[in-house]
């Protein structure tokens, strides 16, 4: 079932990818993630589960090409990843990114400006990003006027305009209520339905990766590497009311067969920390 | 709406300050402190004298030499302290003891070295106005959110790019915070620095005027000057505002 053959071409590869942060004077190196393989099929909609703390961002990073493994390699449409973030990735952070300084507008057209993209196609990619986020009445807004989840809608649609072919959330909807999560669900699907582009969103929320992903991957808590990874099956067209069906219980079930030993893991960890 | 009552609070505050003033003018009497109109009608007199151009223009010379060294410098030492670490491991102690001596015992030691000229005055001025706009612009930089940096990545900026349309605008606001401050410390310096030792400029009329005490010259002079540091203070905060109701 969790068969690396069970469909579709490979968009990007981990390969035995670690990442062990060297320690400060006098402090001893912190081994975060990895081993880790893994294969994201081009057009999947892939969600990565894990006690905090476990290695999830750092993932992310590597997978970006915004931080280096210590070993292993990182491959995106057959090419190596290196030092640079490849064309066609589009990363959205777990911290608000969006920039104060500029208006909801301006915020989306940032890269595409920078990019030297004519005004006029600039504009209609901005507005019809916006209009696709629902933030269209937003437009002339500073970011500091809007709530923490519009903030979030606003690096995507600054994410969405580049076009992406993968694209990688980090918790984008960490900081909000869970009803507004299921919702923001809806539109992540949406987006995913939309560009045909490939998804890989970290969530902490099984019921989230549950109800989004073609498939779930475990992770256990530090050193992060994937425990089991969780095909869902569910039809393309899917929405949050999939939250009710018989198989959405017993995949949040495995998940978190999965998960609480390692979560207690974690909480051992920080509870055996210095406060 | 908000500039209406912006303007009548200040015009309060005008009033009461004018009020106070007559009143201590009536306790003290004429000699020990004029009171408004009798300081309004020296002020009409002294403004077109050729004695207060010529100080006053020493004073303003002198204080745009100092104003432009310490934003100059004090933006290059910001910068330099707040994008290298370890640089500013070791200045950032060293200017903030710097920021909280009182400059005024420093002031034989420049003396000694750039003498009783200008270059004396516009040295002490300048010492004044770099400690704040280093201090703030160094707090600037490494305040900016290390995502911002990211996120520059993931779009594909090239390094002027993320100087100029990232680090740039993300550090304004508290740069206009250390420039406003700057402003206000190198006119401080400037004064200082002619009261002490000058025989020139606002300052020196200022010390000259009680030591023959002419206090309707005294006040006219302060007072003037306090209107020029309000002013100015009030226009930087406008613009620091600015930026600020955007962050
Ligand atoms: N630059 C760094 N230097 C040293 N250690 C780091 C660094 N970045 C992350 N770590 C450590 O590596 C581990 C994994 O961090 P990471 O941010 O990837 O976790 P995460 O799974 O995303 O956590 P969360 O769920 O809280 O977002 C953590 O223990 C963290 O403290
Ligand atoms: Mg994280």
């Amino acid at each position: 079932m969790t068969g690396p053959d069970s469909g579709g071409e490979v968009h990007a590869r981990l390969l035995g990818v670690t990442r062990i942060f060297p320690g400060a004077t006098g402090q001893q190196p912190v081994h975060a993630l990895g081993p880790v393989d893994l294969e994201l099929r081009r057009g999947e909609f892939f969600a990565v589960v894990g006690p905090s703390g476990c290695g999830k961002s750092t993932l992310l990073e590597i997978l970006a090409g915004l931080q280096s493994p210590t070993s292993g390699t990182v491959t995106f449409e057959g090419q190596p990843v290196t030092a640079d973030v490849p064309d066609g990735i589009g990363v959205v952070f777990q911290e608000d990114a969006s920039f104060p300084w500029l208006t909801v507008w301006d915020n989306a057209a940032f890269g595409l400006r920078r990019a030297g993209a004519p005004e006029a196609e600039v504009s209609r990619s901005v507005n019809d990003a916006l209009a696709f986020m629902g933030l269209q009445d937003f437009a002339r807004a500073y970011p500091s006027q809007l709530s923490g989840g519009m903030r979030q809608r606003v690096c995507i649609a600054r994410t969405l305009v580049l076009q992406p072919r993968l694209i990688l959330l980090d918790e984008p909807f960490g900081a909000l209520d869970a009803q507004t999560r299921l919702l923001m669900g809806d539109e992540v699907l949406r987006l995913w339905r939309r560009t045909s582009a490939t998804v890989l969103l970290i969530t902490h929320a099984l019921d989230e990766a549950a109800m989004l992903s073609d498939r779930i991957g475990a992770m256990s808590a530090r050193p992060g590497r994937f425990m089991d990874i969780v095909e869902t099956r569910w039809p393309r067209e899917r929405d949050s009311t999939i939250v009710s069906e018989t198989s959405f219980g017993e995949i949040t079930g495995r998940l978190w067969e999965n998960l609480r030993g390692e979560s207690i893991k974690s909480l051992g960890h920080s509870g055996a920390g210095p406060a | 709406m908000i500039a209406t009552q912006r303007v009548t609070d200040s015009l309060i505050i005008v009033a009461i300050l004018l009020a106070v003033w007559q009143g201590l003018n009536l306790m003290v009497g004429d000699t020990a402190l004029p009171g408004p109109a009798a300081t309004l009608a020296y002020l009409a007199h002294l403004v077109p004298s050729a004695r207060f151009a010529e100080n006053a223009l020493a004073t303003l010379a002198a204080f745009t030499y100092a104003l432009v060294i310490a934003y100059g410098l004090g933006l290059a030492i910001g910068v330099w302290l707040g994008a290298h670490h370890l640089s500013g491991a070791v200045g950032e102690p060293l200017l903030v003891a710097l920021y909280s001596i009182p400059k005024i015992t420093l002031y034989p030691v420049i003396l000694l070295i750039f003498g009783l000229g200008i270059s004396g005055k516009v040295a002490f001025g300048a010492l004044h106005g770099i400690l704040p706009v280093a201090l703030l612009t160094m707090s600037a930089i490494r305040n900016i959110p290390p995502v911002y940096l990211k996120v520059a990545r993931t779009l594909h900026l090239s390094k002027w790019q993320t100087i100029f349309a990232v680090f740039f605008p993300a550090t304004l606001p508290e740069v206009v915070a250390g420039l406003r401050i700057g402003f206000t410390v190198t006119l401080l310096g400037v004064l200082l620095a002619e009261m002490f030792a000058s025989k020139r400029g606002l300052g020196f009329l200022i010390i000259n005027a009680m030591s023959l005490a002419q206090s309707e010259e005294m006040l006219t002079v302060a007072i003037m000057l306090f209107v020029f540091a309000v002013l100015a203070n009030s226009l930087l905060l406008w613009m620091e505002h600015r930026l600020h109701r955007r962050n």
